[in-house]
């Protein structure tokens, strides 16, 4: 287990190595000269230069990029170029904001599409199955600002049961937090319940015809515990690595579920960043993005490797 | 040309043929599959003629802003005064010029990368797959927004973006599906006919993967419509005053929060919506006949 382990490691800071590249190349896309960008059509000749020469975008790209990527492993994200101060101070409270709401989508979004996939799995082919399967699917294909747009008129206008603002003032407690924030982490979990429902069904119906399942059955076993001890256990080990997988869309989706809420996490961070061409803030941003999403897989490889004793027991052989 | 190299080609061509007929006849058979068409080619009728057979001119604002829905307009108007009906039935152009055109784009591209790592493997294999998936770490949106951002926005940087972006999912599909293939009796057989690698990818191996490839590309159409309507949505779409449904409601959403002009919304994200389900049915049609 160690070993697959410390190999899932190497592969995620391999994956790091070439997303920072990417992530660098596709900044320096960003036209313009940043020192001109900064200080405007105004400024003198000399105090563009002098500004590029300060920031250190006049040097040769390698030597940007590598004394970019070692003051990011220590921490260092660099001073954005558009607000003058420290990546990092205005990336922490984004960032924070961010994953708050995606772990309130996350809460509502497993057990309910695990529930969803299970249950068309257990009445397959039949109404039921392609309701959910079919429903999943629409959600799923749906932009999350057009689902976020009718959450807002149906239960935000019409119904007036969720606050259309994502942030709730100032000085409120944990579950006003939460409160404001059901609205968009539906629109997330809208778009995300199809897919994972649709893995679950498919591992559960794996198991379903699997040869233990029915000697388990003939053996005499009420239902519930073969659905228990065999189907599940069997059916729900593969949907992790697949909910894992989805923090990617999760980030992803989070840049146009912020813009509909208005609400300042990392998404709206980058995507000013992007516009306002500050680049040092984009690349940080989406390094850290990456970041994230490379600890998520890992904690699902984790989770995966403790669960699954077919790992388990590697070790002691 | 001999007989002997003639009957070999007669074979799969009969037998594709076959299939052809069946796939159409199991796809008459799919509710789901006739209904998602109907829904689509309604909406590729409405991306030629909607601004025809629109009542109002969807470009042209009038004094009435944003009354709500009547008999002279159906959707009601928005705040420039624009006919919504009007501009829900023009705004289906811009979303279906560029996302089949990007599907399009990645599905080529993908199939090639795809049928050359796939049948290759070796170093070319693992360096294209290691790429491939730093690429997926990045959220898809936040690159398409930079990319987008940095050269300008226009019809056709949004289908290259979005096809180059799409690729390596296309290429992973198509990768997998030659994985299974290469190894049964006829690709070794063709080898040893002394064919060429190109010919074996695209002549022999390419037929058999179609399948997937299909499925692939319905499944991506629906994806890419996603995408573009997310991209116009943030503001990194077609320019106004063209109508497009997801920069219409980025232009209105914060209006509904205010005021109740729940119509300026509403329907062009139905119609989205309507779009994406319809594809999606069209996939899930395809999936279930060729999977049967």
């Amino acid at each position: 287990m160690v070993r697959f382990l410390l190999k899932r490691i190497a592969l995620a800071i391999v994956t790091l190595f070439l997303v920072s590249v990417i992530v660098f190349l596709v900044a320096q896309l960003l036209p313009g000269n940043v020192g001109r960008n900064v200080l405007g059509g105004f400024a003198t000749q000399q105090s563009v230069n002098a500004l590029n020469h300060q920031l250190g975008v006049d040097r040769p790209i390698l030597v940007q990029y590598s004394s970019w990527i070692s003051h990011f492993v220590q921490g260092n994200l660099g001073k954005s170029l558009e607000y003058q101060v420290s990546v990092s101070s205005l990336l922490g409270p984004s960032l924070l904001n961010s994953l708050e709401l995606a772990a309130v989508a996350f809460v509502l979004v497993v057990p309910l599409s695990l529930l969803g996939g299970v249950v068309a799995a257990l009445r397959r082919d039949r109404l039921t199955d392609r309701a959910i399967t079919l429903t999943g699917l629409s959600l799923t294909a749906t932009p999350e600002f057009v689902s976020g747009i009718i959450l807002i008129l149906v239960l935000g206008l019409a119904l007036k049961i969720l606050p259309t603002e994502a942030s709730a003032p100032p000085g409120t407690g944990f579950f006003d937090h939460v409160y404001h924030l059901l609205a968009p982490a539906l629109a997330l979990t809208m778009v995300l319940f199809g897919y994972i429902a649709r893995m679950a069904r498919a591992g559960t119906i794996e198991a379903l015809d699997a040869d233990y399942t029915r000697t388990a059955v003939l053996k005499g076993l009420p239902m519930r515990t073969v659905l228990r001890r065999h189907v599940l256990r069997n059916a729900l080990l593969p949907t992790i690595a697949v909910i894992a997988t989805q923090m990617g869309y999760l980030i992803g989706g989070l840049v146009v579920v912020e813009k509909l809420f208005n609400y300042n996490g990392i998404g709206q961070r980058i995507l000013t960043a992007a516009t306002n061409k500050d680049f040092t803030m984009l690349e940080s941003s989406v390094l850290v993005i990456a970041v994230v999403y490379l600890v998520a897989m890992l904690v699902a490889d984790i989770l995966y490797a403790v669960l699954n004793p077919r790992i388990r027991h590697a070790a002691a052989s | 040309m001999s007989t002997a190299a003639v009957v070999p080609d007669l074979v799969p061509t009969r037998v594709r043929a076959q299939g052809r007929g069946e796939l159409l006849r199991g796809l008459r058979r799919s509710k789901t599959f006739i209904v998602g068409s109907v829904i689509f080619w309604w909406w590729v009728f409405c991306a030629f003629f909607g601004s025809t057979i629109a009542p109002f001119d969807p470009n042209v604002g009038s004094s009435a802003t944003l009354a709500s829905p009547s008999w002279t307009h159906l959707f009601g108007t928005d705040q420039l005064g624009y006919d919504v009906f009007s501009r829900v039935l023009a705004g289906a152009r811009s979303i279906l010029e560029i996302a089949p055109a990007a599907t399009a784009l990645a599905i080529v591209a993908g199939t090639s990368i795809g049928l050359l790592t796939g049948y290759m493997r070796g170093w070319v294999d693992d360096i294209v797959s290691r790429l491939v998936e730093a690429l997926l770490t990045i959220p898809l949106i936040v690159l398409a927004v930079t990319i987008v951002v940095a050269l300008g926005h226009s019809t056709v940087t949004l289908i290259i973006v979005v096809g180059i972006l799409f690729t390596p999912l296309v290429a992973r599909t198509v990768r997998a599906a030659v994985l299974a293939e290469r190894d049964l009796d006829y690709v070794p057989a063709a080898r040893l006919r002394g064919e060429r690698a190109g010919y074996i990818m695209f002549a022999e191996i390419l037929p058999n993967v179609m399948a997937p490839i299909i499925v692939e590309a319905t499944v991506r159409l629906g994806y890419a419509v996603f995408t573009v309507a997310g991209l116009s949505f943030l503001g990194l779409g077609v320019q106004p005053p063209t109508s497009d449904w997801a920069y219409n409601i980025s232009q209105d959403y914060t209006l509904i929060l205010g005021g109740n002009y729940w119509w300026t919304v509403l329907f062009p994200a139905l119609a989205i919506a309507s779009l994406v389900v319809a594809i999606n049915m069209i996939a899930d049609g395809f999936t279930q006949v060729l999977e049967s």
